[in-house]
Parts: structure tokens; C-alpha cells; sequence
């Protein structure tokens, strides 16, 4: 009998392909048609109100007559946050990166590295519960003015819930320095010290770059924490002591509302939502860029 | 002028052993490094040379579970003693390594970092011209110093790192098989450099490359399972060792 050398069609491998196929796409699809709905509905919206007054107006009243569309009370407010979380987060994540990477043994570092990750796990809105009933008086008891629902109190929170993820990626940074750099410090008669603030930070700096900005985006991202600490009042200020309203805080309080569809307060939603986007897609492709940087010199 | 006989002890290794948790991997090596000489250390794969060569500027403190026992006097003074700085014996005791490690900074500094961070004194920019033409490397690197280390080939960031060492002027240099990640030229030049070196310094080589022993030093250790099996000068041990086990090596029937 003559040897066949074409195969048998096999079906069930074609239909798993395409099965496999879809479910990539789904991921795909879904951010673009996401994108393209933000695109819609904020361009509707911009028929109506110009985009100078949306993005420079210092009045921000969508809910109450009468009407005001100035968005910059929001964008203070998710400002506050990120630069409140940043000063809490930063230099606490980067110092407790140094000592997990530079100084713990290996069995503190087999303990402590697992329950950062845990940490970073936490609901954002056990945070938010913890900043109104802990951090908030703790700020009253300090500040006799605070109010509260304050900036500085989910400031504050906001720092803590993102510290795990820095210290976590700043650590990162720190191991992938090679060794032979910090022997060869040492050999000069370096300190640990030397050797870490000198060589081994310097050499990391593209990494803890962009854990910075990775934390910068989950702050202005970040919603439920701030929604409970920071309460809804869309003030131009910037005092973190009072109350203000993030552009994620305002999202919630529209979506829970019985705004009717289609209304221009119902496509602010939308505008609010596509600066939001476009912020946080900004950072994340500043961060990935530097990482990639960073992996093509130290690999 | 001077004799062999006459030079003096700079580093002396007394009774040392060393073990990794439970694991020896140095066994009660006793050998002097005379001033001003090159002293190759050489044997197998795992032999606990570069573990010695390490302890001898106690490079071995960075690694969990190492035990130490015995004495590494520099003039007089125990390096493991309690109470000696780690740091000032490095300050002493320089070092290069199996792959050229220059920081990511520019050439000059470099060479300039060690006596920077240190407080040397004297002029910081004479010590790195000296260093890199100590180093062999001045000629081709004076009119890029700003350059970034990591431009330059790997025989050029050796020499380098020679000269990063060179630059603290320190009495002893440690090279652990510093030609290993090198080509035959690069190789080659510094060896020339060694023969210019061990003028002003005392040098202890780890190699595993018994023509490199042989070509560079003046006295050749060679070590077996952390045994010192043979300690002597490099032209008897290679042409006339005492040793059943050394004369197997160095002609090459095993290693």
C-alpha cells in the first residue's frame, strides 16, 4: 500500500484555533470599543460646551443651577491626592526597597516580600473605611479645622495602599543591578552605604522611574478610597484639609445618581472619563518605555 | 639588586580554612604573598582558589553561612581580628574581577570613584592619568574620558578596572581570573601589564590558565580540593614539582 504524506484535515485543531483566537480579540475588542464610545459621547458633549471652558473653567456645578462644566476643581482634587500619596509613598517605598534588596537577610526578605504582595491585594475600599474612621480623627486630633471628608486624609490612604507596589517594583529594580557592580564598589572601600546611594541607586534609576509613575497613575485612578475619604465637593482649592472631589469620586457619585442618559450632565461622565484615560494611558506608556530602556542595559 | 630571599612578607595566609555551611572549601592553607611579586594561584574547577583569593580582602563577608578560621596577617595585623574595618582592608587590598564590572559612568569617573568617596588626598584628575597609564590604557582613552565605561571593549574595560583598582594605590592587588571573558590580544597586553605592575605592587592572580601562571608569576600555589598541594617557585613547581599530583596537573593529565 503506497504511504500517504497529506495528512488527515484536522478539524478540532481549527475550531480551537479560532476558539483561542476570539478569546485574545475579546480583550482587544472591548478597549477599543471603549474608546470609541469615550470618544462619542465626549465629542457630544463638546458640541455643547467648548473644550476651553471644560478644561480651564474653575467652576465645576453640573448638578446644582447654575450649571457650571469648569473641570479644573476635579483635576485639582486628583492632583492633591497624587502628589499627597506621592510624598507619602515614594520615599517609603524606595527606602524600604533599599533595605529588602541592600540590608535584610534573605529570611527577612523571604518573609517580607510575600506580605507586601498580600498588602497590595487589600480591597482600595477597606482602605477608604480605614481613612475615615482612623486616619481622619487621627488628622482632627492634629488639625482642629479638618474636615471630615478631607484631601489629605484619602491622600494619606492612597499612599499606603500604593507603597506595597512600589517598594515592590523599586526592589525589583535594585536586585537586577548586577552583583559584580557592588563588589566591585566594595573592593574601592566603599560603604554599604556607598555602594547603595552611589552605584546601586543610580543604576536602578530607570526602574524606580517607572515604578514612580505606575504609582502616580493607580492615585489618579484610584476611586473608591477617595470617594469614601475625600468626599464630593468639587472645591478649587488647595487645602488638603477640606473636602474635595477627584474626577474618579465625581464619576461614582454621577453613576449612582438617577441622571437621565443622554443629558449634557450625563455625557460630562464621558469627558470627565476621557481626560482620566488619557492621563493614566500617558503614564503608563511614559513607564513602559523606561522599563524597556532600563531591561535593554542591564540584560 | 634585590633577592627573592630577602623580600619581604606583605600578606601572610596562616592555617586558613574556610567552609561554606557544612561544605570545606579551603583546608588549613598556609602560604606567604612576598612584596612586589606575582603569586599565581592555580587548580581545578572548585578548588577553593577563588574562595581564597577572596578572603584575602575579605570579599567573603558579603556571602551568608561562611566560617573562617586561622589568620591572614597584613604587616602584623590580623585581617579577622575583631574590630578591623572591612572597609580599610579594601582600602589596602584592591581588587579585579573575572568579568570586567566598570560602573555605568563615565571612564574617568571611573577611576576617580574609589579615591573620591574614600577622601584621598592629592590631586584626584593626576591620580586617574597615572592610574590609566599605570593601566596601559591612557593612549587610547585620553581624548574620550567623558565617554561612558560601557563604550569600551571588554579588554579595554579590564584595563579599566585595573586602573579603577590602581588608582587607591593600595599594596595588594587580587585578580581573579582576570582574563577569563578576554580574547587572545586583549589577554595578552595585560600580561605585558602584570610585568609592569608588580614593580610597584604586590599582585595574587587566580587563573585557570597554567601557560598564564607560568609566563606571569615568580611563585605558584596549587590548590586541590582547598589543599594547598604545592607552594613554590613557579619554575620548580612547573618544571620540577615535588608533588605526584601537581606534576599531573600542570601537564595537563587532569583539571
Amino acid at each position: 500500500m503506497e504511504e500517504q504524506l497529506t495528512g488527515r484535515p484536522r478539524l478540532g485543531e481549527k475550531i480551537l484555533k479560532g476558539a483561542f483566537f476570539c478569546c485574545a480579540s475579546i480583550s482587544v475588542v472591548t478597549t477599543i470599543a471603549v474608546i470609541c464610545i469615550l470618544a462619542f459621547e465626549t465629542y457630544g458633549f463638546f458640541v455643547e460646551i467648548p473644550i476651553t471652558d471644560f478644561l480651564f473653567g474653575t467652576e465645576w456645578t453640573p448638578l446644582l443651577q447654575p450649571k457650571s462644566y469648569g473641570m479644573l476643581p476635579l483635576l485639582c482634587g486628583t492632583l492633591m491626592i497624587v502628589v499627597g500619596s506621592s510624598i507619602v509613598a515614594l520615599p517609603v517605598g524606595i527606602a524600604s526597597a533599599v533595605y529588602l534588596s541592600e540590608y535584610a537577610s534573605d529570611r527577612v526578605r523571604n518573609i517580607v516580600k510575600p506580605v507586601l504582595e498580600i498588602l497590595a491585594g487589600i480591597p482600595t475600599v477597606v482602605y477608604g473605611f480605614f481613612a475615615l474612621t482612623f486616619i481622619t480623627p487621627m488628622l482632627q486630633s492634629i488639625f482642629e479645622s479638618t474636615h471630615v471628608f478631607n484631601a489629605a486624609s484619602a491622600a494619606i490612604v492612597v499612599g499606603i495602599m500604593v507603597l506595597p507596589m512600589v517598594a515592590s517594583m523599586c526592589d525589583d529594580a535594585l536586585q537586577s543591578v548586577p552583583d559584580s557592580l557592588r563588589e566591585g564598589a566594595y573592593s574601592l572601600g566603599a560603604t554599604s552605604f556607598e555602594v547603595t546611594i552611589r552605584i546601586v541607586l543610580p543604576a536602578a534609576l530607570s526602574g524606580i522611574f517607572a515604578s514612580f509613575v505606575l504609582a502616580i497613575s493607580r492615585a489618579i485612578g484610584e476611586t473608591m478610597a477617595v470617594t469614601l475619604a475625600a468626599g464630593a465637593t468639587p472645591n478649587f482649592t488647595l487645602n488638603p484639609l477640606e473636602s474635595i472631589q477627584t474626577m474618579t469620586a465625581y464619576i461614582v457619585q454621577v453613576s449612582l445618581g438617577d441622571t437621565p442618559a443622554g443629558t449634557l450632565t450625563y455625557k460630562t461622565l464621558f469627558a470627565v472619563a476621557a481626560v482620566l484615560f488619557t492621563l493614566t494611558l500617558f503614564l503608563n506608556l511614559t513607564a513602559s518605555s523606561v522599563m524597556r530602556r532600563f531591561k535593554e542595559t542591564y540584560e | 639588586m634585590e633577592t627573592n630571599e630577602q623580600k619581604s612578607t606583605v600578606l601572610d595566609i596562616q592555617n586558613v580554612s574556610i567552609s561554606y555551611g557544612s561544605e570545606l572549601a579551603v583546608r588549613n592553607v598556609s602560604m606567604p604573598i612576598l612584596e612586589k611579586t606575582i603569586t599565581a594561584i592555580i587548580g581545578p574547577s572548585g578548588c577553593g582558589k577563588s574562595t581564597l583569593l577572596r578572603s584575602l580582602n575579605r570579599m567573603n563577608d558579603f556571602i551568608e553561612n561562611v566560617e573562617q578560621s586561622g589568620n591572614i596577617m597584613l604587616s602584623g595585623q590580623d585581617l579577622y581580628e575583631s574590630g578591623v574595618d572591612p572597609v580599610e582592608v579594601r582600602l589596602r587590598i584592591g581588587m579585579v574581577f573575572q568579568k570586567p564590572n566598570p560602573f555605568p559612568k563615565s571612564i574617568f569617573r571611573n577611576v576617580a570613584w574609589g579615591p573620591t568617596i574614600n577622601g584621598l588626598s592629592g590631586d584626584i584628575e593626576e591620580r586617574v592619568v597615572t592610574a590609566l597609564q599605570q593601566a596601559a590604557l591612557w593612549d587610547e582613552v585620553k581624548d574620550r574620558l567623558q565617554d561612558s565605561a560601557l563604550n569600551l571593549s571588554g579588554g579595554q574595560q579590564q584595563r579599566l578596572c585595573i586602573a579603577r583598582a590602581l588608582a587607591m594605590k593600595p599594596e595588594v592587588i587580587l585578580m581573579d581570573e582576570p582574563c577569563s571573558a578576554l580574547d587572545p590580544v586583549s589577554t595578552s597586553r595585560i600580561e605585558d601589564l602584570l610585568f609592569e605592575l608588580k614593580r610597584e605592587y604586590t599582585i595574587v592572580i587566580v587563573t585557570h590558565n597554567m601557560q598564564q601562571a607560568a609566563r606571569v608569576s615568580e611563585y605558584t600555589a596549587f590548590l586541590e580540593n582547598g589543599v594547598l598541594v604545592e607552594f613554590g617557585d613557579t619554575d620548580q613547581v612547573f618544571t620540577r614539582p615535588e608533588n605526584q599530583r601537581t606534576e599531573e596537573y600542570v601537564t595537563g593529565r587532569f583539571g
